[in-house]
C-alpha cells in the first residue's frame, strides 16, 4: 500500500507562489481531509499528487512527492502508471461522452482488459460499490449525460475505482450535489477507506468533521498545521487554525 | 504499454507533417507571388492606365484596375453594411422575440452564405439584362454586394450576439428605447467585431472575380461613371495571364502581388482598428 | 418624447423590412434563374440535359454530364486531400502546440483565408501545373499504371487537370477548415480531458477516445464548411483544370467544372441561340447542388450530435 510522503513541495503559477514548501506524510487507509479558505492551495496540492498539475500552463513544481518510496517527480517517472494508482473525483462531475457502461470500462480497456465477461464483471462490481447499480442496471447502454448530477458523480466514482487505484483524490466531491446524493457519497468514502487511502479537499467544515481521520490545514499556500482529526479539531496548536475552525476567517 | 506510447509518437509525427505541409503550401503561395510579382512591379504600373496595346506588351499601367477594384469594393461594402446591420439587429431577441422569424432569417442568411459567387454573377447579369443595362460599375457593385452581404452578416451577427443582455437591460432600465440602446450601447460595445466584419467583407470583395466577370465588364479607362464598365484587379490578373506574351504575363504576377498586398493591408488594418476600438468595450 | 417614439417606430419598421427583403433574396435568385432557364427546358427534357455528354451548343446539343461529373471529381478530390490533413493540423494546434505557436499560427490562418481566388489560381499555374506534368504524372505513369483513375491516360499530362484543381482547391479551403476545427476542439471542456487523464490515459488516448468524440459534430461541420466553399470556387480552379468538355477518366485528365463553364462562355452567350439559357440553367444546377449538399450535411450534423452524446 502506498505511503504518500510530500517533501518541500512548492508550486508557482507564472511566478506567483501557490504552494510554499509543503512537507507532510499522508497516512495509509484513512480519510485525510484538506481544509482551508478558497484560493489557499488545496486544489493545487491535490493536483500535484497525481501530476495533473502538468497540464496547467505556466505551473512550476519543485520538491518531491514519494509514493511507495518512489519520487513521482523524478525525471523519467511513469506518469501514466502513477495516474492509474490515483483515482480522481472532481467538483463538477464530468461524464465522458459515451454510454454508462463505456464510462466505467474506459480505464480498464485502455490498460489492456478486453474480454467481454471480464469487463462486464468490472462494470457491475464498481457500479455496485458506488451504489449506482440499482438505478442504471437496465440501461447500461444509455448515454451517461442523461444521468442526474448526483448519479454522474457516483458514475465518476465507479469510473475512478474501475482501474483499481490505491489512492482516491477528491476535490470538493459533493459541492455540486444535493444533500441526499452528498450523503451517499460520504457513506461510500467511509466504507471504502478500509481498502483505499482517501484524500478529500473540502470547504465544508461539518463534512470535514464527519469524515476526517487526519487533517491538513492550508492557509495562503502554506501548510499551517496537520494532525489526527481529534486533536486538530479540538485542540489546534496554531492560532490561524483556531481562527478558521471557529469561523473568524473563512 | 509500449504500444500505446509508440502509437502516440506516430500520430504526433503525422500531425506535425500535416501542419508543415499545409502551412508550407500556404507560405509558398505568398512567397512565389511576392517573388515574381515584386520583380515585375514598376512605378508605371501603379500610376498609369493602359495605353494602347498594353496587352500586347506596350506601355501603361494598371491604375484603371486598382481604382476600379477599390470603387467596386467600397460601393459594395457600403451597401452590404446598410443591409447587414439591420438584419443583425433584427436577429437579437430584442426585435424578433421568441418567434420563428429569427430562425427563418438566420436560415436564409446561411443559404445565401453558401451560394457560390459565380451564381451571384449570373443572377446579376440576368438583372442587368432585364433592366436593359449593360455591364457597369453599378452592376458590379450590386453583384458584389450580394457576395459580401452573407459574409459580413455572419461575422457581424456574432459580434452583436456577444453583447451581454445585462448591458442592454441597463439601458432599457433607465427608459431607453430599443433603437437608442442599439445606437448607443450595442454599437459601441460590438464595434470591434463589427469593424472586423466590414473589413473582412471588404477584403473578400476586392478579390472576387467571378461575380464581377459578367456584371462589371472591363475597360482600359479609369472609373468614370456608375453606368460604364469598370476594370478590376482580379480580372486584370486573369486576362493578362491569358496572353501568350511573357512580358504581359509577368504583369499578371505584378497585379496579383498588388492584390495580395491590398488584402494583407486590409487584414492588418482590421486588427489595429479592432484593438483600438476595444477601449470602450465592457469585458 | 414624441420624436423618440417616432424614431423607434421608424427604425423598427426599416429593420423589419430589410430583414424580410434579405430573407426573400434567396427565393428571388432561384426564381430569376428558373425563369431564364425555361427557354432551354422547353426545348430539351431536363434528364437528358443532365445526363447527356454531348456538348456542342452551336449545333443545339447541350449535355451537362461532363460538367457535373467534372465538378464532383475536383471537389471530392480536394476534400479527400484537405480533410485529413486539416483535421490533423487542427488537432495538433488545439491539443499539442505550445501557446506561442498557436498565437502565431491562428492570425496567419485568418490572413490566408482572405487570399483571393485568382492569386491561388496564379500560384497553381506557376507551381502546381508544372509539378503535376513534370513530376507527378511521370511518377504515376511509371509506378501506378495499374490503378486507372490515378494514372495518366496516354502516359502524360499537361498539368492542367483534375489533380491540379484538387490540390489548389484543397489549399484554398484549408485555412477555413483548420480555424473552425481548432475552435471546436478548444471548446471541449478541460474537465473532460482531466477525467480521462486521471484514469491513466495517455494524451493521445484522451484525444482519440474523448476529445474527438465530444467534438465530432463540430468537426464534421468544419469539413462541410470547407466543402461548401470548394463547390462554388470558380477562378482558381478554372485556371488550372484544363477546361475540356469530356468525362475525365483519371485525375490527370482535364475536366470542366460547372463554375468554369459559366465563367468561360458568358461572352458567347448572346450569339448562339439558347446558350444564355443553358448557362443560366447550369448556374441553377450549381445552386441546387450546393443547397442540397448543405441541407444533407445539416442532417448528418444533427445525427452526429445525437450520437456523440451517447
Amino acid at each position: 500500500m502506498p505511503h504518500i510522503t510530500v517533501r518541500d513541495l512548492s508550486v508557482h503559477y507564472n511566478g506567483r507562489p501557490a504552494l510554499d514548501n509543503v512537507t507532510v506524510q499522508i497516512p495509509d487507509r484513512q480519510i485525510t481531509v484538506v481544509i482551508g479558505p478558497s484560493g489557499c492551495g488545496k486544489t493545487t496540492f491535490l493536483r500535484c499528487l497525481n501530476r495533473l498539475i502538468d497540464t496547467t500552463d505556466g505551473a512550476r513544481v519543485s520538491g518531491e512527492v514519494l509514493i511507495d518510496g518512489e519520487n513521482i517527480y523524478a525525471p523519467g517517472a511513469d506518469v501514466i502508471s502513477l495516474r492509474k494508482k490515483m483515482g480522481l473525483l472532481s467538483q463538477k462531475p464530468q461524464a465522458l461522452p459515451m454510454s454508462i457502461y463505456d464510462n466505467v470500462a474506459y480505464g480498464p480497456r485502455l490498460h489492456g482488459t478486453h474480454g467481454r465477461r471480464e469487463l462486464d464483471r468490472i462494470v457491475t462490481e464498481h457500479l455496485k460499490v458506488s451504489s449506482l447499480w440499482d438505478e442504471v442496471h437496465d440501461r447500461l447502454r444509455a448515454p451517461a449525460s442523461q444521468l442526474s448530477v448526483g448519479q454522474q458523480q457516483r458514475l465518476c466514482l465507479a469510473r475512478g475505482l474501475a482501474v483499481e487505484p490505491e489512492v482516491l483524490l477528491c476535490d470538493e466531491p459533493t459541492a455540486s450535489l444535493d444533500p441526499v446524493s452528498a450523503q451517499r457519497i460520504e457513506q461510500r468514502f467511509v466504507e471504502l477507506k478500509s481498502e483505499y487511502t482517501i484524500v478529500v479537499v473540502t470547504h465544508i467544515l461539518r463534512q470535514a468533521r464527519r469524515l476526517a481521520d487526519y487533517v491538513l490545514f492550508f492557509y495562503l499556500g502554506e501548510l499551517v498545521e496537520h494532525g489526527p482529526a481529534e486533536r486538530l479539531f479540538n485542540d489546534a496548536r496554531d492560532e490561524r487554525t483556531r481562527a478558521y475552525l471557529s469561523g473568524v476567517i473563512s | 504499454m509500449r504500444r500505446r506510447l509508440w502509437e502516440e509518437r506516430v500520430v504526433r509525427g503525422l500531425m506535425l507533417a500535416s501542419m508543415l505541409a499545409v502551412l508550407g503550401g500556404l507560405a509558398l503561395i505568398i512567397g512565389i507571388i511576392t517573388a515574381k510579382g515584386a520583380r515585375a512591379l514598376n512605378w508605371a504600373m501603379i500610376s498609369q492606365i493602359p495605353k494602347g496595346g498594353y496587352y500586347l506588351g506596350k506601355e501603361g499601367g494598371m491604375l484603371n484596375a486598382i481604382t476600379g477594384s477599390l470603387a467596386l469594393a467600397f460601393g459594395a461594402t457600403a451597401l452590404a453594411c446598410l443591409l447587414a446591420f439591420p438584419v443583425c439587429l433584427f436577429l437579437q431577441h430584442d426585435y424578433s422575440g421568441r418567434t420563428k422569424l429569427a430562425l427563418v432569417v438566420r436560415t436564409s442568411l446561411d443559404l445565401l452564405w453558401g451560394i457560390p459567387s459565380i451564381v451571384y454573377g449570373a443572377f446579376g447579369f440576368t438583372v442587368l439584362l432585364y433592366l436593359g443595362m449593360r455591364a457597369s460599375l453599378l452592376g458590379g457593385i450590386i453583384a458584389l454586394t450580394l457576395v459580401e452581404l452573407p459574409i459580413m452578416a455572419r461575422a457581424m451577427e456574432e459580434a452583436v450576439r456577444m453583447v451581454p443582455m445585462e448591458l442592454k437591460e441597463a439601458s432599457y432600465a433607465i427608459g431607453g428605447t430599443r433603437w437608442e440602446t442599439m445606437r448607443k450601447v450595442v454599437l459601441r460595445q460590438a464595434l470591434p467585431g463589427i469593424l472586423t466584419a466590414v473589413l473582412l467583407a471588404f477584403g473578400r470583395g476586392i478579390g472576387d472575380a467571378a461575380s464581377v466577370l459578367f456584371t462589371a465588364g472591363y475597360t482600359d479607362s479609369m472609373p468614370r461613371s456608375l453606368l460604364e464598365p469598370v476594370a478590376s484587379l482580379p480580372l486584370a490578373v486573369f486576362f493578362q495571364l491569358g496572353t501568350p506574351f511573357p512580358e504581359v504575363q509577368s504583369r499578371a504576377h505584378a497585379s496579383a502581388f498588388i492584390l495580395l498586398v491590398i488584402v494583407l493591408l486590409v487584414s492588418v488594418i482590421s486588427r489595429l482598428l479592432s484593438a483600438r476600438t476595444s477601449r470602450y468595450s465592457v469585458k | 418624447m414624441r420624436f423618440r417614439l417616432l424614431q423607434e417606430r421608424l427604425s423598427t419598421a426599416v429593420i423589419g423590412l430589410i430583414s424580410v427583403a434579405v430573407t426573400l433574396l434567396t427565393l428571388v435568385i432561384i426564381a430569376a434563374l428558373v425563369h431564364r432557364s425555361l427557354p432551354i427546358l422547353s426545348k430539351h427534357p431536363l434528364d437528358r440535359l443532365l445526363t447527356g455528354t454531348d456538348w456542342h451548343p452551336g449545333e443545339g446539343r447541350f449535355g451537362f454530364g461532363p460538367f457535373i461529373v467534372g465538378t464532383v471529381w475536383v471537389t471530392v478530390l480536394a476534400m479527400a486531400l484537405a480533410a485529413p490533413m486539416c483535421l490533423l493540423t487542427a488537432i495538433y494546434l488545439a491539443e499539442y502546440a505550445r501557446p506561442a505557436m498557436r498565437a502565431t499560427v491562428r492570425p496567419l490562418l485568418d490572413v490566408l483565408a482572405g487570399i483571393p481566388s485568382v492569386v491561388y489560381g496564379l500560384f497553381g499555374v506557376l507551381l502546381i501545373v508544372p509539378l503535376v506534368s513534370d513530376v507527378l504524372a511521370p511518377f504515376a505513369d511509371k509506378h501506378l499504371r495499374f490503378i486507372r483513375p490515378v494514372a495518366p491516360t496516354e502516359g502524360y499530362s499537361t498539368g492542367y487537370c483534375v489533380l491540379s484543381g484538387g490540390i489548389v482547391l484543397a489549399l484554398m479551403v484549408a485555412p477555413v477548415i483548420i480555424s473552425v476545427a481548432d475552435e471546436v476542439l478548444r471548446g471541449v471542456p478541460d474537465a473532460m480531458r482531466e477525467a480521462s487523464l486521471s484514469v491513466g490515459a495517455t494524451h493521445w488516448e484522451t484525444v482519440k477516445h474523448v476529445t474527438l468524440r465530444a467534438a465530432a459534430p463540430g468537426l464534421i461541420a468544419s469539413v462541410v464548411l470547407g466543402f461548401s466553399r470548394a463547390f462554388g470556387e470558380t477562378m482558381a480552379v478554372l485556371m488550372v483544370v484544363g477546361n475540356v468538355a469530356a468525362l475525365p477518366k483519371s485525375v490527370f485528365d482535364p475536366a470542366y467544372p460547372l463554375p468554369a463553364l459559366i465563367a468561360n462562355n458568358y461572352g458567347e452567350m448572346m450569339s448562339i441561340p439558347l446558350y444564355d439559357s443553358a448557362l443560366l440553367l447550369s448556374a441553377l444546377v450549381l445552386l441546387v447542388m450546393v443547397l442540397l449538399f448543405n441541407l444533407s450535411a445539416q442532417a448528418v450534423l444533427v445525427a452526429a450530435r445525437r450520437r456523440a452524446s451517447q
